[in-house]
């Protein structure tokens, strides 16, 4: 890998920086009330309970039979937008003024009909705007947020509002089932009024067979362990030696790293095997106790990064998506994070640790439809 | 019993963001939306007007024997909720803890799915409340 990496090094310093002012300028989070035991799920299928202590995952958030990936877009976005308040002298952002909202999932209610749209409705954002759901396994979150950046970085529209969110699905049985959790998170991408700026991104992209859902299928199926090394590592790995060299910056540059958390281990060892000390990665380590929410993860890592930022804390984000592809953010905090109303009135590990009810795995089975029944 | 697609359409602004109206010459607030003000009749002048968010439960039932398609959610808090401007609305309290299901608790909207025409067909949006 050192190798490709050198190969590329006159490419990567020769494309542009992309910093033009532009950030994030709120975020918003909705992480669903009910949560199942990992030891729960372990005791249905006769596994060894410890099982959620070797993927560093106790319990995951699991939506209730009337939520999707749809409801908890809507609720994280409708949070950013309140989470605004503070914005422009106290009188926030309209809606109206976001110009592109994208949302990236792979648990999408409707295989064709837009979760964007819905979103749109339901933040009195239409109808002037363009939106589109993406799809890049757990990455396409991300992708929303650089697709926002170039709109808002070209001029063409003033905010752009990129959300992550799925209902992650799993094969009953399967090694998913322990980590495929629930949320999601939002982000209004602009130039006015920003928390955060997004100083530069840069992306890895290679054609890897880790992870996939055909059409039709319900549930997504893997490559075991080749998921890691050749995929997970291999990618984080390149997108964030890839943008500490386009930024000429050093791991020791940065306050906080936040890496897509397909369980609670794999974020902790290549953040070790990129240098950074385990107390960066620990704020945005979410998947412990919710759950792998794929293309939430490692964006609402940055949600719980931003409920604690204070002003010039550097922050590197690295998201990953199976098949496969990383994409990395460099961002700084701004005075602006300061003012009053302009973070959710609630952190994050807040709500997560007092809004829970737990399932059983029957329970569970329900709640995700996992049992025949004709309706 | 599920709803015809149009009729799902013409709901959405209510039930996505509680897009009631209200009346210029009274000044009382309608939810769900009113054509013609039940107070002043021809004389009213109506508008559209976003709902409040939030409210306090002003009655409740547990509904334990729930009609053909709400298997998954029976049994359900069915309540009426006083919303902040006193109009009254009919909706089901969810992701609340049983002994926080009383009358004056604060609630507020969530965004939820209330009806889906099957595996296959339309999923209807809209609004259920929550003890905050």
């Amino acid at each position: 890998m050192a190798k490709i990496m050198k190969s590329d090094a006159s490419v990567r310093s020769a494309s542009p920086v992309i910093n033009a002012g532009v950030g994030i300028v709120s975020y918003g989070y909705f992480v669903p009330r009910l949560r199942i035991k990992v030891s729960d799920i372990a005791a249905t299928w006769g596994k060894d309970a410890s099982v959620g202590e070797s993927l560093g995952v106790k319990e995951k958030a699991v939506g209730a039979w009337d939520e999707d990936s749809c409801t908890f877009a809507v609720e994280a976005s409708r949070m950013a937008l309140k989470a605004t308040a503070g914005a422009n002298g106290g009188s926030g952002i309209n809606p109206q003024e976001i110009g592109a909202i994208y949302v990236g999932s792979e648990s999408k209610p409707y295989a064709v009909k837009p979760s964007a749209a819905i979103v749109a409705e339901a933040i009195q954002a239409t109808p002037s705007l363009t939106a589109a759901d993406l799809e890049f396994a757990c990455k396409a979150g991300t992708a929303g947020m650089q697709m926002a950046m170039g709109l808002v970085s070209s001029g063409m529209i003033n905010y752009g509002l990129a959300i992550g969110s799925d209902t992650a699905q799993a094969q009953p049985g399967d090694a998913l089932e322990y980590t495929a959790g629930s949320g999601a998170a939002a982000f209004i991408i602009g130039k006015k009024n920003v928390i955060a700026t997004i100083d530069d991104t840069y992306s890895f992209t290679t054609d890897t067979p880790d992870f996939w859902r055909r059409q039709h299928a319900e549930f997504p199926q893997h490559a075991g362990r080749f998921t890691g090394e050749p995929a997970y590592f291999k990618h984080v790995q390149g997108a964030t030696q890839g943008i500490l060299e386009k930024t000429g910056t050093t791991t020791k540059d940065y306050d906080y790293v936040v890496f897509h958390q397909p369980n609670g281990k794999f974020p902790l060892r290549v953040a070790k095997s990129l240098g950074f000390g385990d107390e960066a990665v620990k704020q945005g380590l979410i998947t412990p106790f919710i759950g792998n929410t794929y293309s939430a993860a490692s964006m609402i890592g940055l949600v719980s990064v931003l409920d604690v930022a204070k002003p010039g804390d550097k922050i590197l984000l690295c998201s990953y998506g199976s098949g496969s592809g990383s994409d990395a953010f460099v961002l700084t905090v701004q005075d602006e994070i300061t003012k009053p109303n302009r973070r959710p009135s609630v952190k994050l590990l807040d709500y997560i640790a007092k809004n829970k009810k737990y399932v059983d795995y029957a329970g569970y089975a329900k709640h995700r439809k996992k049992i025949k029944h004709i309706e | 019993m599920t709803e015809g697609i149009a009729r799902i359409w013409r709901n959405q602004r209510d039930r996505y963001n509680l897009i009631g109206t209200h009346c210029e010459e009274c000044k009382n607030d309608f939810f769900p939306q009113r054509k013609i003000c039940p107070v002043c009749r021809r004389k009213g002048k109506l508008k559209e007007k976003q709902m409040p968010t939030t409210g306090k439960i002003y009655s409740f039932t547990l509904v334990t024997g729930g009609p053909v398609g709400f298997d998954y959610e029976t049994p359900y808090y069915l309540a009426i909720v006083e919303l902040d401007n006193k109009v009254k609305i009919l909706t089901q309290i969810v992701d609340s803890d049983d002994d926080k299901v009383k009358i004056g608790q604060p609630v507020k909207a969530m965004f939820r799915r209330i009806q889906t025409h099957g595996e296959e067909g339309l999923i209807a949006y809209g609004y259920k409340f929550k003890v905050v």
